[in-house]
């Protein structure tokens, strides 16, 4: 599976896969290597479309946690002995592999953290901290998670730094006369979602980080929701920071991946400080360990690591090109399906989307909705997930939200329809 | 299913679609504002005191079919209250919807025991509860907001 990154379309707008011509996939095949989803919920088999939430995890990732556990355990970078090797050699082989997953130019580029949030809060932390001045602008978009948020308005307040948004239209894109109008000589950091977990839509990043870089800004990307479902070359990009978490990856909780430009990483001060960190520590000061290790503080998530590499070998072996092709298939099917339901409203209806299929169902309240689809055994979200600006732009409280993965299928579409008529019935 | 029916009773569902005392309190004492961060929901309380007895009270505000049924008929139930006896039907209501009420005691809560199915939805719980969390509010700290994920 190596050199999967570089083999791989950009996924900028032009870029974005559609249906035409995809190998299927072998959807039944693929769902028994995922033990939860032969489960049965309230009766009912599990129809499982809260994705963007987090993941299934495949045998393959739950084995691999349980061996490291129960054969392998020791800590990292630390004993001569032999467990300690071989667990420090595994460690560093997922680091290689998330390297080529994403196409970075070094493994030095990739720092492993708890998540995407905690990605995000080093860059405003350790970068943002070192470069904002009173005045300076840091620009986000009106439709961030709220992790994608909150670090830049701590910095922010911090620092004297003033945030701006980049307003949506009413299909839930950017409106990109006005993310022009915003970098301005003041702009010092552009921070932005790839594929909105609320709405769905894949932002076309590639564009706006040559758009921001050509006028010196540093760009993060927030890759939470893109990198189980679009391919990512981070040099093709050409963004300085991109993050993703391993639970919405096919991988375990508690780990994640910032990638950094090893130029910045260099010049960064370290975020956190501890073990591992370090290359030398008198009473008075120390000094640092080189990249990545210098913002890896303290015991990692060693075996999450590992069932993050056995996650991201699983998503090579089927491929990002044969995934998007099927997912493509399925929301566009569910967005017919689902739309043609009376009184259901679809938020988010950007001409480039992915995975998520944010509706609300007129005169019933979406946790309503998400009580009665869970009594059928399908699991949605329901409520802001975690992006109030995004309600608040269309007007809504909440929304219910379906969100796809390659192991749904056709079938599992059809009970949410079923679920969702039922829901207009009773509160009919 | 059983679950759900329980749940979503028909008086549950009446108010939901119509319900009682919604509107902002013009002559209001007491106002408080209730949220649940984590779901969105928030309602808004008002109270017309007169000698330490609920005279009015009403609501505005978003949220689930429990939560908007649950304040439709607390706003009925708490009027003509003093402020004890009002707390006292809050603390008998959440035993109700923790599923902790003596059965024999349910009866005591009249219309209000519509609500003994959400015991049996945890979740829910908080849905509620929101309208009666912004009421004791209104009661002992008026103009506060308060929130379900405070102690």
């Amino acid at each position: 599976m190596s050199g999967v990154g570089a083999t791989r379309a950009s996924p900028s707008r032009g870029a974005t896969r559609r249906v035409e011509g995809a190998p299927p996939l072998d959807v039944e095949r693929i769902r028994r290597d995922f033990p939860i989803l032969s489960r049965t919920v309230r009766g009912k088999p599990l129809v499982y479309l809260d994705n963007a939430a987090t993941s299934q995890k495949p045998r393959a990732v739950i084995d691999a946690v349980s061996r490291f556990y129960a054969s392998e355990n020791a800590n990292i970078h630390r004993g001569v002995h032999y467990l300690s090797e071989r667990a420090t050699e595994a460690y560093d082989a997922v680091r290689e592999q998330v390297a080529r997953f994403l196409n970075a130019a070094s493994t030095g580029e990739i720092i492993f953290t708890r998540g995407t949030t905690e990605a995000i809060n080093l860059v405003a932390q350790s970068y943002g901290r070192s470069v904002l001045r009173p005045g300076d602008e840091v620009l986000i978009t009106a439709m961030e998670h709220h992790s994608n948020i909150v670090p830049w308005q701590l910095i922010c307040e911090q620092t004297g730094a003033v945030l701006r948004a980049v307003p949506i239209t009413d299909a839930g894109e950017l409106d990109l006369d006005a993310f022009d109008r915003l970098l301005t000589e003041r702009t010092r950091l552009l921070a932005i979602v790839h594929l909105s977990n609320a709405l769905g839509t894949i932002n076309p990043v590639r564009e706006l980080v040559a758009r921001a870089r050509a006028r010196g800004i540093t760009v993060m990307v927030d890759g939470a929701q893109s990198a189980p479902h679009l391919a990512v070359d981070v040099q093709a990009l050409d963004c300085d920071f991109f993050a993703f978490s391993g639970h919405k990856l096919f991988g375990p909780t508690g780990i994640g991946v910032l990638y950094g430009r090893e130029s910045l990483l260099e010049r960064m001060p370290p975020w956190q400080g501890g073990g591992d960190m370090i290359a030398s520590v008198t009473l008075e000061r120390s000094t640092w360990a080189p990249l990545p290790a210098k913002f890896e503080a303290g015991t990692p998530a060693i075996a999450q690591a590992i069932g993050l590499g056995q996650a991201i070998s699983y998503v090579n072996a089927i491929g990002l090109d044969a995934i998007g092709a099927w997912e493509s298939q399925l929301l566009g099917h569910a967005t017919e399906r689902v739309g043609d339901i009376r009184g259901v409203r679809l938020i988010g209806t950007a001409r480039e989307k992915a995975s998520v299929l944010s509706f609300v169902l007129d005169g019933v309240h979406p946790h309503d909705v998400g009580t009665i689809l869970d009594d059928e055994g399908v699991a949605i979200r329901a409520g802001h997930h975690c992006a109030q600006p995004v309600m608040q732009r269309f007007g809504v409280p909440a929304t219910a939200r379906a969100s796809f993965a390659f192991y749904n299928s056709f079938e599992e579409i059809e009970a949410l329809v079923r679920g969702i008529e039922r829901a207009g019935k009773v509160f009919g | 299913m059983a679950g759900l029916s329980e749940l979503y009773q028909n008086v549950i569902l009446e108010h939901n679609r119509s319900p009682r005392n919604y509107r902002v309190l013009e002559n209001a004492n007491r106002e408080a504002q209730g949220n649940n961060p984590l779901c969105g929901d928030q309602l808004t309380v008002w109270l017309r005191m007169e000698d330490d007895v609920i005279q009015e009270a009403t609501f505005q505000g978003s949220g689930c079919a429990i939560s908007k049924a649950s304040a439709s008929l607390m706003t009925g139930a708490v009027k003509g209250k003093s402020r004890r006896q009002a707390q006292e039907l809050f603390d008998r209501f959440h035993r109700l919807v923790t599923g902790r009420l003596e059965p024999a005691a349910s009866e005591t809560l009249g219309k209000l025991a519509v609500f003994s199915g959400v015991s049996a939805f945890p979740i829910r719980v908080k849905c509620a509860s929101l309208s009666w969390h912004a009421l004791k509010a209104a009661l002992d700290q008026p103009g506060q907001i308060v929130s379900t994920e405070q102690p």
